[in-house]
């Protein structure tokens, strides 16, 4: 299966590194190795081996090499694939939409507040639809924080309250009409069948017919929200894993300061 | 077994005796109280399946047809077996016409109350004969066809689509699984009534319906007599319908059930007192179904820290343990929940959560304890991933684990592709196999980092539940004293479906299964 420890084989290509002509990188430049793992719905055996390779092939992968078959039983089996591949990709003209705002930690922030907003402000927060899951929204609003980044809740200049989970959009726009809030956030964890997609539009929607939506900083986060996506779906930024309560509260209030201007 | 913590026994009585009392403060609660969830399981248990024209399931007719007409503090054992004793008709006969408006059963004449009582008791009693030979018929595999060593190697299915979830779930038994759990969809534990069908849209999970009961347990017995293993089946019953899951479990089999109002009130913010009357009579039922239970402590580490709250997690064992008791459910069947929770880079965190989970088996030595992976730490490095899954499946087999729920290094990318199961079966099969009796060949250090942590999470745990037995459950909860979560006792959902039982009311499978 595999060709041994050590590769014999004479490199046929330029390794010179090629920003515009860029390939991945496995111990030598240009080598564009790669690694891949899947599962075909045939059992495990010389013909499932050979469609794995011609698969990875199809894929762009030259001379891939399959050094694992697991027979998965029920007639299924996985795969685990190396291989070179082919296609480049020109990294001098990757345009990447992002938060543009700086990140202040907590103390920066509020003292950002007091000196250009001159009060506390309001943030709502809840995971909401169907979504059960409260660790993102606990992650971003309790106390504690996450990781060592304390928590909207520990902020002296901000007002949070975290409705917790399954909170309909509804309510969660009651909430906010009656708490005066100045932004929304919105964790959504669950995302089989795009139910995510459908729950964020949805409140936009009833943002918009409510006339609210002009009038407040609506933020949504979770493992697989970027913030280009966030964007698409009428939202003012998105949060994906690795961004923490810092990274939202910056994006708010420089936000909110910009508005005013 | 040798305590290798060396446990202060007497802290550990101290305790269990501060959650008795706890526990039997709460239970008188629960004794006056009945809730729709337990009148329509009582329904469902006295035969009444299906749904209307519109698709409404019939316990839900009765039991409001019961309340809106004031009679639900009576309880619908008293309601339909008189409405048999004047009309003849079944109880399922009787529930399709109460759907189409022929028969509002709270107006009909009522006989004497022994004659109602005695009919209730001999409807239910086929009932019980049910359940009663389901346990029997599992025993009976596990007689003949056998099961798995333990630690139980546990896994979800979670496709939303039952038929998609039984090749998925054939395939893990096939690479070794011993438990199957079939994920609700999400929002479930919030609906107040129970899907009817076979179901095929689901989001993060699969509908718990009878139906899907059914289909799953045959997929699982036949590929078990194929393996050569029993399979057990798991599914949950918490939120508003805990009692109506339960038996609808017990009336097809299920093995293995999640069951904690602890976890509903507080992840769910299902009403305490609700909940708490409905899970009594869950317990009862799976108690008697043989069912082990599984409950939600591994949950406040996902919201509290693994370290600092760890004794919360003891304190609401012990909790579980007495709640359980109280229902008839045995040690054997308390499936009672942590978790290797813990921060990856903590120092030497690997021999805190050995030392916790090491705990956990001495003071419950007799129940299957349920270790539940890392979630919270899971970050998308499924390389990483694997390693931590590693760490934990270590622990488990050398504390001696009952249900060991397995992690996948894509927890937090995605509800597991067939391919990330197996990886992780493998992995737990390796390390079970690697260091099969390790756990019984080391002894720690005397006075050492693991004894003193031991001591330390049993010295706050004591402390926390005489707080507790002082404060009273309910209003424990309302401080936020578990996961960090604070309810109120009128808040949450499903507060309006309880009443205070009438003199009249009584529900015949109580006495029956705990064989009074």
């Amino acid at each position: 299966m595999s060709s041994g420890l050590y590769s014999m084989d004479k490199r046929d290509f330029d390794i010179t590194l090629d920003p515009k002509n860029m390939r991945p990188y496995g111990d030598t430049m240009n080598d564009g190795k790669v690694q891949l793992s899947f599962t075909l719905p045939m059992k495990a055996d010389e013909v499932a081996m050979e469609a794995a390779k011609q698969y990875a092939m199809k894929m762009g992968i030259a001379e891939p090499s399959v050094v694992n078959m697991m027979d998965l039983g029920v007639g299924f089996s996985f795969f685990v694939v190396f291989g070179s591949c082919a296609h480049t990709i020109d990294a001098t003209n990757i345009k990447v939409v992002k938060v543009e705002s700086s990140v202040m930690g907590m103390h920066e922030c509020d003292e950002y507040i007091k000196e250009n907003i001159g009060r506390k402000i309001v943030i709502v927060g809840a995971s909401t639809g169907t979504d059960a899951h409260t660790v993102g929204i606990d992650a971003i609003m309790n106390m504690k924080g996450y990781a060592g980044h304390y928590g909207l809740e520990r902020y002296d200049m901000i007002e949070a309250i975290n409705m917790g989970s399954s909170v309909p959009n509804e309510e969660f726009i009651k909430k906010a009409i009656e708490l005066k809030a100045d932004a929304l956030i919105v964790s959504q964890t669950v995302t089989q069948k795009d139910v995510h997609i459908h729950n964020l539009t949805n409140l936009i929607e009833l943002l918009e017919a409510e006339g609210l939506r002009d009038k407040l900083i609506v933020c949504c986060g979770g493992p697989r929200i970027s913030y280009e996506l966030a964007k698409e779906l009428g939202y003012d930024a998105g949060f994906g894993s690795g961004t923490f309560a810092d990274d939202v509260s910056s994006f708010i209030v420089q936000e909110m300061v910009a508005r005013k201007k | 077994m040798k305590s290798k913590l060396n446990l202060d026994f007497k802290v550990v009585d101290k305790a269990r005796q501060s959650a008795a009392n706890i526990a039997v403060e709460t239970q008188k609660f629960v004794e006056q109280h009945t809730t729709v969830a337990v009148e329509r399981t009582i329904c469902r248990l006295m035969g009444i399946d299906g749904v209307d024209e519109v698709g409404y399931p019939l316990p839900n007719v009765i039991v409001e047809n019961i309340k809106n007409n004031g009679g639900l503090n009576v309880g619908a054992s008293y309601f339909l077996a008189n409405a048999v004793l004047n009309t003849g008709l079944s109880t399922q006969e009787i529930a399709e016409k109460v759907a189409t408006g022929e028969i509002d059963i709270t107006k009909l004449p009522a006989k004497s109350d022994s004659e109602i009582r005695a009919k209730a008791d001999e409807i239910a009693k086929a009932t019980v004969a049910r359940i009663a030979a389901n346990r029997a018929k599992r025993e009976e595999y596990l007689a003949t066809i056998g099961e798995g060593p333990k630690p139980y190697l546990y896994v979800i299915v979670a496709t939303g689509n039952i038929y998609e979830d039984v090749i998925q779930a054939q395939s893990a038994a096939k690479q070794g699984a011993d438990i199957i759990a079939v994920i609700r969809t999400t929002g479930q534990s919030l609906l107040d009534y129970v899907p009817f069908g076979a179901t095929t849209e689901g989001f993060g999970g699969t509908y718990a319906t009878q139906e899907n009961f059914r289909i799953m347990r045959k997929a699982l017995d036949e590929v078990g007599q194929e393996v050569g293993r029993y399979i057990r089946l798991c599914n949950y019953c918490s939120g508003l319908c805990m009692p109506e899951i339960a038996a609808m479990g017990a009336l097809e089999r299920l093995d293995v059930m999640l069951n904690d109002a602890l976890y509903g009130i507080l992840f769910r913010d299902i009403n305490m007192q609700r909940t708490l009357v409905d899970q009594f009579f869950s317990r009862v039922i799976n108690g008697f179904a043989g069912v082990i239970i599984n409950t939600g402590e591994d949950n406040y580490l996902t919201t509290a820290d693994a370290i600092e709250e760890a004794h919360t997690v003891l304190a609401s064992q012990f909790i579980n343990e007495q709640f359980a008791l109280k229902a008839g459910l045995p040690e054997e069947q308390m499936g009672l929940g942590h978790a290797f929770e813990m921060h990856p880079d903590t120092t030497n965190g690997f021999l805190l959560e050995l030392a916790q989970a090491q705990m956990a088996r001495e003071i419950f030595p007799n129940a299957p304890l349920k270790y539940m992976p890392p979630t919270k730490f899971m970050t998308g490095n499924i390389f990483k991933g694997h390693i931590q899954d590693a760490l934990f499946n270590a622990v488990a087999i050398m504390t001696n684990q009952g249900l060991q729920l397995l992690g996948m290094m894509t927890e937090a990318i995605h509800t597991p592709f067939m391919s990330d199961r197996a990886l992780s079966i493998e992995n737990a099969r390796y390390i079970f196999n690697n260091m099969r009796d390790f756990g019984n060949d080391i002894e720690f250090k005397e006075g050492g980092i693991m004894q003193s942590r031991a001591a330390e999470v049993l010295s706050k745990a004591q402390v926390l539940l005489s707080d507790i037995e002082e404060e009273g459950l309910f209003s424990t909860l309302e401080q936020g004293k578990f996961g960090g979560v604070k309810r109120a006792r009128t808040g949450g959902k499903g507060l309006d479906g309880v009443a205070v039982k009438d003199a009249k009311y009584f529900n015949p499978f109580i006495d029956l299964m705990l064989k009074k």
